[in-house]
């Protein structure tokens, strides 16, 4: 079919918050760089970082090609009211347990989030989707062993229990709505969010619960949304100023 | 050539996806990434522009697509022996869908033994998994599978 503007704008605010997310969860991740707990889990989240930041620029490629600003341009120059993450990502790392367990919650939505746009009618989304596919599997693999084997010792457990608690509100944000839900669905580009959410759903309830979690009621938990739409915690703005700072001081720079 | 393993040339790994020379000296190459984050992919673009001058070429464009998307059955059997000869054991073969038991059945590259442990599916690059080999008591690296 054809698309109209509509589409067309739907599109786009479907490719900034991916990317978006992409871009500065893959940002947190690289803040473990040399403070991973073991040497394995720093390069885990420096490896997982480096994918992350990957396939945002790829994202941002298609957008270039829809006619928005060159990649550097679309990540280096916006303020935080500009940026379509969800709150979720932007959250500082803080110890261990919460990067795990956000990196769980992210992990297995975006798996779910890009097999769903592997069917896209938009070709460059679908062709992207189907690669990253492969990559977040190891993504989701890592995620779920860690989840796992602390679910086994008492004390963290207890401990990731408590951040699967304080989390949640904030992974269920991921699924805000855009305004463009159903022109997205009726060209085919996107089942969308409220889909999208059913799926994640089913993935990681079971999953937790497998682990000995308890997992919260999504039906009675009051997500925090606003990201999707430029409202951020005060969190995001100063993350943007350290990941901007060499850009910054010389934005005309041929590396 | 891979400039991270100097043993493997890029048409065995597989990620060549496209060449059209129709006249002469044209030579517009496509290349696709093994991973969407390798920072080796612009220096390999470069690589193969720099290389197709010097043979002569001079209408010569290399770019990279997403169009066919990379998977780790693609790398050629001359590829996978050179994966060994560098000291990474080759990924194994898959229909699809990586599960963790299939990472941890990677023969050691120095001594064919199959009992061996992966230490992490994260190492040195994005491509590759750390291992220990329990029977030559050597850590090693693996080339990941990548569906």
């Amino acid at each position: 079919m054809e698309f109209t503007d509509k589409h067309v704008q739907g599109l786009k605010d479907l490719l900034y918050k991916m990317a978006d997310d992409l871009l500065i969860i893959g940002h947190r991740n690289s803040e473990w760089t040399g403070l991973g707990p073991v040497l394995e889990e720093d390069i885990a989240f420096s490896s997982m970082a480096q994918d992350k930041v990957g396939q945002s620029l790829a994202l941002y490629e298609i957008l270039h090609q829809l006619g928005e600003s060159d990649p550097d341009t679309v990540a280096f120059t916006r303020n935080a009211p500009q940026f379509h993450c969800s709150q979720l990502v932007e959250l500082p790392i803080g110890e261990y347990d919460f990067s795990l367990v956000r990196h769980f919650f992210f992990d297995h939505a975006d798996a779910i989030r890009f097999d769903m746009l592997a069917t896209t009618v938009v070709e460059p989304l679908q062709m992207v989707a189907k690669k990253f596919r492969g990559e977040i599997k190891y993504h989701t693999m890592h995620a779920d062993i860690w989840m796992k084997q602390l679910g086994e010792s008492e004390e963290a457990k207890m401990r990731i229990q408590s951040t699967i608690n304080e989390v949640f509100p904030y992974a269920l944000g991921m699924f805000e709505p855009s305004e463009f839900e159903s022109e997205l669905q009726e060209a085919g580009i996107f089942d969308g969010e409220f889909a999208l959410r059913e799926k994640w759903l089913n993935k990681v309830v079971p999953l937790l619960e497998s682990y000995g979690y308890t997992v919260p009621n999504a039906e009675t938990i009051i997500p925090e949304f606003g990201g999707r739409k430029g409202q951020h915690t005060e969190h995001l703005q100063p993350l943007l100023d350290e990941m901007t700072e060499v850009f910054a001081i010389d934005p005309g720079a041929d590396w | 050539m891979d400039p991270e393993i100097p043993t493997l040339s890029i048409v065995d790994l597989g990620i060549v996806t496209g060449i059209i020379s129709e006249t002469k000296g044209q030579a517009h190459i496509k290349l696709t990434p093994t991973f969407s984050g390798c920072p080796a992919l612009k220096i390999m673009e470069t690589m193969v522009h720099d290389k197709l001058i010097e043979e002569g070429y001079t209408d010569v464009k290399v770019h990279t697509s997403f169009d066919v998307q990379w998977n780790s059955n693609m790398i050629s059997e001359k590829g996978l022996a050179a994966l060994k000869k560098h000291g990474l054991a080759p990924p194994p073969k898959h229909d699809g869908y990586i599960e963790l038991d299939v990472l941890s059945d990677t023969p050691c590259p120095l001594c064919d033994s199959r009992n061996t442990t992966m230490s992490t599916p994260f190492g040195p690059t994005l491509c590759r998994s750390m291992h220990y080999c329990n029977n030559c008591k050597n850590a090693f690296e693996g080339f990941k599978p990548v569906g």
